[in-house]
């Protein structure tokens, strides 16, 4: 009954911080693209324009259902479900705070400990791709089909530099668990650095970043959707509900890669000098506060360089991929572990 | 076992809010035109053709296609990397080879133009 009761509140905390991110995010966004283009965003609902995402989730759901005439009703439908349910899920393997104990039992603060903790995360994350492919492919439009393939050539080229990362991150923790990886990030070098696998593994976290920016196709990698010249790529056809479905999935995959990153790289919910050892509520809540913070650097970086930087070309951003973050990625596997072999991470 | 109940349980749980914010919509939408509505956006012109009787270039198989076989390369480093402290010089060295095989492919298909896109 206790675990019960534990996990579901863990569950729940998850939740929060996931149903919260789209609406939050969307402000961020429009609020940052208005800073740096010196204009003032939305301003008018709510103080500082806040409720403007919850005005326009209002609106969409009025907004009238359409599914083209030629369209698979089937896979139309199952599309937008598919880019939701594995954005949601892979945070079940993501640890919020360290172990605490409450009323004498311990707890520790991640859904599941399931041994395969990051290889799960990197495959439900990786489900993503279906449903582009199935939203471009049955909404017979031929904007939504060129979206969908190059949406998927795209995102698989960068799984690859993904993925090869992420392994390198685990070498020297021997272990697929994200609370593995946070524990080994504890403590300093030399008394000031942190001890986060950002900097012995500084090439690896650069080719993460940059693969986030494309797994989650935001600009400079845009090309899926790149509304100058695909109108919205594979969602073009999508309205209503389904849409913001489609939006939802977006920004809760950049939540996922953002709090992966930190988890990953940047010593996930621990900061070195911070106190964990008191009340567990307080405990729990500097645990969840300093992985958003750390999360939230990300997000902005997202924002910042969406409004920065121009689109890529199809073919340099398949050079970018298979060219010059493969082989980065396999050099800094090679590094880290030459490094922990002969004994230094 | 045990750790993978939770799992389930959020995808039902997502499954649900699903459900419930598609339902909201199917009752508060506006109902709908039809008539042209649903015809495939194509920038206002009627559209000539299906999106489906179109092909897309050969080049996005070939990326698939390599995509497939240095991913499995990718999955088969996971054990590994977990093992790395009790392997230590022996698996360091193997997967230096496994590694140095896997780039011999890769420059092979570099110098044969896969990886190009003209």
């Amino acid at each position: 009954m206790f675990d019960l009761l534990a996990t579901g509140a863990k569950m729940a905390v998850w939740m929060t911080v996931l149903l919260s991110v789209t609406p939050v995010m969307v402000w961020v966004e429009r609020r940052g693209a208005a800073l740096i283009q010196d204009r003032l965003g939305p301003n008018r609902v709510g103080p500082l324009g806040l409720f403007q995402s919850l005005a326009d989730a209002v609106k969409l759901l009025f907004k009238e259902d359409i599914a083209t005439l030629e369209s698979d009703k089937f896979l139309y439908t199952l599309a937008p479900m598919l880019a939701v349910v594995p954005a949601l899920t892979t945070f079940v393997v993501i640890p919020f705070g360290p172990d605490i104990e409450v009323a004498g039992r311990p707890v520790s603060l991640l859904v599941s400990e399931a041994e395969t903790g990051a290889l799960l995360l990197l495959a439900l994350a990786s489900l993503g791709v279906y449903s582009l492919v199935m939203a471009g492919y049955s909404a017979n439009n031929k904007y939504s089909l060129m979206g969908a393939v190059r949406a998927s050539a795209q995102m698989i080229s960068y799984e690859l530099a993904l993925a090869l990362s992420v392994v390198a991150a685990l070498v020297p923790v021997g272990s697929l668990r994200l609370d593995h990886v946070v524990s080994y990030q504890q403590g300093t070098w030399w008394g000031f650095l942190p001890h986060w696998n950002l900097f012995p593994q500084f090439i690896g976290f650069l080719v993460f970043l940059i693969a986030s920016f494309a797994e989650t196709n935001r600009l400079p990698f845009d090309l899926p959707e790149a509304e100058s010249e695909l109108v919205a790529g594979y969602h073009t056809e999508y309205s209503s509900m389904k849409f913001s479905l489609f939006f939802m999935g977006e920004y809760m995959s950049m939540a996922t890669l953002s709090i992966l990153a930190s988890t990953l790289f940047l010593g996930g919910w621990h900061l070195p000098g911070l106190d964990y050892s008191g009340w567990w509520v307080t405990a729990a809540t500097t645990g969840l506060l300093v992985l958003m913070a750390k999360a939230a650097l990300f997000l902005l970086l997202f924002v910042w360089v969406r409004w920065t930087f121009p689109r890529f070309r199809f073919d340099q951003l398949l050079r970018l991929g298979w060219k010059v973050l493969l082989p980065l990625a396999i050099a800094n596997l090679v590094l880290v572990a030459a490094l922990t072999v002969s004994g230094v991470l | 076992m045990a750790n993978y109940i939770p799992i389930l349980v959020f995808v039902l749980v997502a499954i649900g809010f699903l459900i419930v914010s598609l339902m909201a919509a199917r009752i508060f939408r506006h109902g709908g035109k039809g008539g042209t509505n649903a015809d495939p956006y194509e920038c206002g012109n009627e559209a000539d053709s299906l999106a489906h009787d179109h092909r897309f270039s050969i080049r996005y198989y070939l990326i698939a296609v390599l995509f497939v076989i240095f991913d499995v390369e990718t999955i088969f480093l996971f054990p590994w990397a977990v093992m790395f402290d009790r392997l230590a010089l022996f698996g360091f060295i193997e997967m230096m080879v496994f590694l140095a095989i896997l780039v011999v492919g890769y420059v092979y298909v570099w110098n044969r133009g896969a990886l190009d896109w003209a």
